[in-house]
């Protein structure tokens, strides 16, 4: 018994060497490319302009989303509230700002700062009410958001936004959307904080070791719900661009965004335990879930067989990897 | 077991093992006679805890051959060494905290009432668990859940364990470093009881007084490779050392007397309800003030409540003169006090992360400009701290988890450090560093306490209290029953301390 899980740390032990997280990088860059090679032999209008771009936008609301689940599974956490917080945020802006006329600017705002706020509160949960693992408090809080989501208008869908909503999610740069520089910007600002700053390094080392942050000094509860803030805050602002590509808010959008930014985040090789992970391989993972499903639907695959085709995914992803370090492990004999 | 004094039960053949940047083992051969304890030392990162690795199937060989009971061990797997009677004893404990010990024996092979039903067999387990432990002279009530019991006992009923699995070989990485003296000599009574079953015990530790006392022969590793073995009556401590390090070491506690300064730190009836009553002592610039006793009883605990790792019921601290109010490890390490925890892995390092990440994790602000870190410079800093403390790492970037035990603990202390606190408390500071690293911890707290810092350490061996502190405190059962000023303290008065009887007469009371 003592034996096997020695050989398990030990395995894990191998698996922190430096090369293989590059090794990891190239990996899935490669299956990207490779997936999109296959779509193109599939599909002639995979490669189109036009598709393209339709994967970069479909792609954008992921990539924001999935930058917050990147922190959350950083910490050792997850956040299975972003779709709900989505919807909730982007609902109660439709209501002030079609509904009831304010300011769409000052719309805007509010969103965020619902999102922000409702990730703020999962924090709470976690670190003041000590609620045992984020599953738990994020869960309660997906389905409490959806609940007053659907609520608010009756389940009625809000739509006609005015221009400046509709600006990020529905206007182009030439042949590229709008959305696709805020990803752009927002992963850079993330890469920049999580590598340059004290408190990204807080983050990996809250996820590393909890009990060790605080003994170093480091206010875990506060990153803990900085991190859940952000979270929150990065599920309403890809609201904001899916209702501006949309042109309306739906109380049941979102739905499926809480597992493709999970799927995205572990394909991108982050582990589960916290601590490692790369928010450059994230953004690959996203892409290679956004051109799956465009591909899919360009092969006239029906949507239930695509989100087999995800889970598929998921499991092969993550299987790939468990048998790299068992054929690294052999290659030592 | 009827085998002859002098047959070999494990023979090595030019066993090789590398790792990026590392060649851990370099064709080593060995072997270890049948009934004896072999010792097995060297400095840190020398390739012990390798070697052993490679005997349990943890990690498998570049090159070389295994012989074990006359068989050629190949393609070794966990599984496969426990079936064939090699069991091994980690330095963290493998066993289930909430089952009793009885069912931490059994665990794996429990005993059934009918051959293919599966029910349990209790009464039978229970006769057999104390039957053994009474063969090992083993006093402890098989019914407790182990984690209920020190880390000695617990110690005790992997061996326990390990015995009634009918190993022939039972390997110990390090089974003393966590361990009081009376806990050790305990484990060594059981060790002697194991032998005389008849089986084989590879015994590794930095405390070579001990590998003298218990062992038979003794292997010397050094950079992977192997020095020399020889039976322990041709080897001294020091011969022992000079194979290890290479050179002699004359001063094994290169204490330095400098002047007591100012008072800098004062602890008034610090209470924690059940744990610590009453605790008062101060603290003095330029002094080392070592904190003695048994296992349990309160130090680590004080240290603890006075760093605001633990709440506390009531006291009162001062750091230089000034109150100070501690609620936190954040407050304590901004009053300038730094905590180098006992639990190295569990509280001290984050094992997935790098040297330089670890080293400069605590007031990592401080070495930002405009908020953005100053890589470069956290690296230069922690690259010269590691070559102060002869830390063996490929570089600064390597993952904490892949260095030796001794290592690691290398980078806890670098980094406390480099918080240029002004009072250092050092819980267990040497645990699992070899003689020769000791000697450079002991002259770096030298340095600190030259340059006007206040040092409390805190350990279990006597020998490294009275050799390296200027005062002595003695708890027990969270209390402080005694202190002592470097010249009065000998073995007997803080043990008589220690165990709660000086109430009166021995030592000034604090
Ligand atoms: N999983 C690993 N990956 C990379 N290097 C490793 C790994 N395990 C050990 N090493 C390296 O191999 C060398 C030998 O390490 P080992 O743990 O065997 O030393 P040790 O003799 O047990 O030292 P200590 O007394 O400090 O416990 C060290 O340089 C260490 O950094
Ligand atoms: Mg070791």
């Amino acid at each position: 018994m003592a034996h096997e899980r020695e050989a398990a740390a030990a395995g894990q032990e191998a698996k922190k060497q430096k090369p293989r997280k590059n090794m990891y990088s190239v990996g899935v860059i490669l299956s990207l490319i490779l997936l999109s090679l296959v779509m193109a032999v599939l599909s002639p209008r995979f490669l189109t302009v036009d598709n393209l771009t339709n994967v970069a936008s479909q792609a954008a609301v992921s990539a924001i989303i999935s930058c917050g689940m990147f922190l959350a599974i950083l910490t050792g956490g997850i956040d299975l509230s972003v779709g709900s917080v989505l919807a909730l945020s982007t609902m109660l802006m439709g209501v002030v700002c079609v509904n009831h006329g304010v300011d769409p600017y000052l719309s805007m705002l509010l969103c965020l700062a619902v999102g922000g706020g409702l990730g703020l509160l999962n924090g709470l949960m976690l670190t003041k009410m000590s609620l045992p693992h984020p599953f738990i408090s994020t869960m309660g809080m997906k389905m409490m958001a959806r609940g007053v989501a659907l609520v608010i208008t009756a389940a009625a869908p809000i739509s006609i936004f005015p221009e400046p909503v509709q600006f990020i999610g529905n206007n182009y740069l030439g042949p590229l959307p709008i959305s696709l520089f805020l990803v752009a910007l927002l992963y850079a600002c993330m890469y920049l904080f999580l590598t340059r700053t004290a408190t990204g390094r807080y983050i990996y080392a809250v996820g590393g070791n909890k009990e060790a942050s605080r003994l170093s000094g480091i206010k875990v509860h506060r990153v803990l719900n900085l991190v859940y803030t952000l979270s929150g805050f990065t599920a309403a602002l890809a609201g904001i661009v899916l209702v501006g590509r949309v042109n309306a808010a739906y109380p049941l959008a979102g739905q499926d965004y809480d597992s493709d930014a999970i799927a995205a985040v572990i394909i991108g090789g982050a582990s589960f335990f916290g601590g490692v992970g790369s928010i450059g391989n994230t953004i690959i993972g996203v892409l290679i879930i956004a051109v799956l499903r465009n591909g899919l639907n360009l092969l006239n695959v029906d949507s239930n067989y695509q989100t087999f085709a995800i889970g598929a995914v998921i499991i092969l992803a993550v299987y790939i990897d468990v048998l790299r370090q068992k054929v690294m492990q052999v290659g030592r004999r | 077991m009827a085998m002859g004094k002098n047959e070999m039960l494990l023979r090595l053949d030019r066993v090789t093992k590398r790792f990026p940047g590392v060649l851990a083992l370099d064709s080593v051969s060995m072997e270890v006679r049948a009934g004896d304890v072999h010792g097995l030392t060297g400095e840190n990162g020398a390739g012990k805890s390798t070697l052993i690795k490679i005997l349990t199937g943890a990690y498998a060989p570049d090159e070389g051959e295994i012989w074990f009971n006359g068989e050629k061990l190949e393609r070794l797997t966990p599984l496969k060494a426990m079936g064939k009677g090699i069991a091994c004893i980690y330095q963290e404990l493998n066993l289930i905290p909430h089952l009793t010990v009885v069912e931490n024996i059994f665990l794996g092979r429990e005993l059934r009432k009918s051959r293919r039903g599966d029910i349990l067999d209790r009464a039978k387990m229970l006769e057999e668990a104390e039957s053994l432990m009474r063969d090992l002279a083993l006093n402890l009530d098989p019914r407790m859940k182990t984690g209920e019991l020190g880390i000695g006992h617990q110690q005790m009923v992997e061996i326990c364990k390990a015995v009634h699995s009918d190993a022939k070989l039972i390997i110990m990485d390090e089974p003393t470093s966590s361990l009081s003296e009376r806990e050790a000599n305990d484990l060594f009574r059981i060790i002697a009881q194991v032998k005389a079953k008849g089986v084989t015990v590879i015994f590794i530790s930095h405390r070579l007084d001990e590998v003298k006392r218990i062992c038979d022969r003794v292997t010397v590793l050094r950079d992977g490779r192997l020095v020399e073995t020889r039976d322990i009556g041709e080897a001294s401590v020091d011969d022992i050392i000079r194979l290890m390090v290479g050179r002699e070491i004359t001063n094994k506690y290169p204490k330095v007397k400098g002047g007591r300064g100012a008072e800098a730190l004062s602890v008034e009836h610090l209470e924690r309800r059940g744990v610590l009553h009453d605790v008062s002592f101060k603290a003095y610039a330029g002094e080392i003030l070592g904190f003695a006793g048994l296992v349990g009883a309160g130090r680590t605990e004080t240290a603890r409540a006075i760093t605001g790792a633990d709440p506390i019921d009531g006291g009162a601290i001062k750091v230089f003169g000034q109150d100070v109010r501690i609620r936190s490890p954040r407050d304590s390490i901004d009053a300038g006090i730094a905590f180098l925890t006992e639990d190295r892995k569990g509280q001290g390092l984050i094992l997935i992360k790098s040297v330089s990440f670890n080293s400069s994790l605590v007031r990592l602000e401080r070495y930002s400009r405009l908020g953005f870190l100053k890589l470069k410079a956290i690296r230069q800093m922690t690259e010269k701290i590691a070559r102060d403390l002869k830390l063996r790492a490929p570089d600064v970037e390597t993952v904490v988890g892949q260095l030796s035990g001794g290592n690691q603990q290398k980078v806890v202390i670098a980094k406390w450090m480099l918080t240029q606190a002004r009072i250092f408390i050092f819980d267990e500071p040497t645990r699992g560093i070899d003689v020769g690293a000791k000697v450079e911890v002991y002259n770096l707290m030298n340095e600190l306490v030259a340059n006007g810092a206040a040092v409390i350490i805190i350990c279990s061996e006597m020998d490294e209290v009275m050799g390296m502190a200027d005062r002595i405190l003695v708890m027990h059962e969270g209390r402080i029953t005694a202190e002592f000023g470097q010249a009065e303290a000998t073995q007997e008065r803080i043990l008589y301390a220690a165990s709660g009887l000086a109430a009166s007469g021995e030592g000034k009371i604090a």
